[in-house]
């Protein structure tokens, strides 16, 4: 071999080596920057989190107007027009949040419960028909019994949403043919015969959605 | 004079000049290679958690929706990866004792995270973000595989950009029905084409020159 090729064979050995082993994931300066992205891990602060704590009584931006939303244990107001926008998004939170201890319908046998908790009671008995809608609310900002609170994983106007659909729930079970409206109630008779589904089956876990 | 060379060190020049730069093209076909390789993407390597957390149970075998955790996947760039309280809100009751589940115990007692390991990394020039995803029809399974069926999480797509593009050049093949986004076990449809097309349509994807545009995820 003369010194070209030499020099050839050296050069793209060199090149092989530097980009092929030597640096992971062959990037550049510009994919790793001295920056914080969040929840990544910082050497600044003691706690070794750069996600810093909220100062106490530190309230959001925007969060004043929740105020209305928050009512007390014993007020049976709702604080949000019920509509079925409401209700459906109701729905869609309880099944993340709820449903895997409270079960789809509100009996207190979702999956988790059934993994060995204590069950929740169930929202169709009537000490909690009766209860005032702000109880719900308490129970879900703050927690009840073994329940801790949501209030970090559900904002208040969810958590309104939420009460609104366990009131549905309640309803649903209570409810007489003659209060749905004509065409409802046709359909209902239509499907009566078929349709007539056993209760209490998988369906009412909180584990198939 | 006389030849300092016989003829035939023509052919070895040559040989040698020829050989020298097949290598370098096989140098520079292996480095692209193994760049796109699993062994540098970390595709389908599963990571080892400091308490090894599995989806398939959670997910899979308890039906726990992702947004039980990953709160903030709706509403923000960063799905989030949950505080240990949220583990607390089943096991203050559930295996309270069993010695498996004691870091999470020890994190909620001395208030110090769990360092999770991350498995799915991006390039810090890389903006990308969760929220637009999931609220114009990109379901979950869509990039992150069937978690449902992962007892330890893995990178199921390369995040190469090149798999960023594919979809970006074409969201129609993946898009889905609102109620479906959630959904691990979601396949499209035999028309998916028909289907993902009347679904752009619905949801107002801007165009594929906009979507393909640099400054879309690079800023």
């Amino acid at each position: 071999m003369n010194d070209t090729s030499r020099l050839l064979v050296a050069a793209s050995v060199a090149l092989c080596l530097s980009f092929g082993s030597g640096c992971e994931y062959l990037r550049q300066d510009m994919a790793n920057q001295p920056k914080n992205r969040p929840l990544s891990p910082s050497e600044f602060f003691v706690d070794g989190r750069s996600e810093r704590p909220l100062v106490e009584n530190a309230v959001a931006r925007g969060a004043l107007a929740d105020d209305e939303l928050f009512l007390p244990k014993d007020s049976n107001n709702f604080p949000l027009p019920v509509d079925l926008k409401l209700l459906e998004r109701g729905e869609e939170r309880y099944k993340i949040f709820c449903s895997p201890c409270h079960g789809l319908q509100g009996d207190g046998n979702g999956m988790v419960a059934v993994r060995g908790m204590k069950r929740p009671p169930s929202y169709h008995q009537d000490r909690l028909r009766q209860a005032a809608n702000g109880y719900f609310y308490d129970n879900i900002t703050n927690g009840f019994g073994q329940m801790l609170g949501y209030s970090a994983q559900i904002p208040p106007r969810d958590r309104w949403a939420i009460v609104a659909y366990i009131r549905a729930l309640q309803l649903s079970r209570n409810a007489k043919a003659a209060d749905l409206p004509a065409e409802l109630r046709e359909k209902l008779n239509q499907g009566a015969t078929p349709a007539a589904k056993p209760s209490g089956t998988n369906d009412s876990r909180g584990g198939s959605f | 004079m006389a030849q300092i060379f016989h003829r035939s060190t023509n052919f070895i020049a040559r040989f040698s000049v020829y050989s020298a730069l097949f290598l370098v093209g096989v140098a520079l076909i292996a480095v692209l290679a193994v760049a796109r390789s699993p062994y540098m993407t970390r595709q389908n390597i599963s990571r080892e958690q400091p308490l090894q957390f599995s989806h398939k149970h959670h997910v899979g075998d308890d039906g726990i929706d992702c947004r039980y955790c990953h709160t903030g996947v709706e509403t923000s760039a960063v799905a989030g990866i949950p505080p240990t309280k949220t583990c607390m809100n089943c096991h203050a009751v559930l295996f309270n004792n069993a010695a498996y589940l004691e870091p999470i115990r020890e994190s909620y007692r001395s208030d110090k995270s769990i360092q999770w390991v991350k498995v799915h990394r991006l390039a810090d020039f890389v903006y990308f973000n969760h929220s637009i995803h999931v609220n114009k029809g990109v379901g979950c399974s869509s990039c992150h595989g069937q978690v449902n069926q992962m007892p330890l999480v893995f990178q199921a797509n390369t995040l190469l950009m090149q798999w960023c593009l594919d979809c970006h050049r074409n969201p129609e093949q993946v898009l889905r029905p609102k109620d479906q986004i959630f959904n691990m076990d979601w396949r499209a449809p035999d028309n998916q084409e028909e289907v993902g097309a009347k679904l752009r349509e619905e949801y107002q994807l801007r165009t594929t020159a906009e979507l393909t545009s640099c400054s879309t995820c690079h800023r």
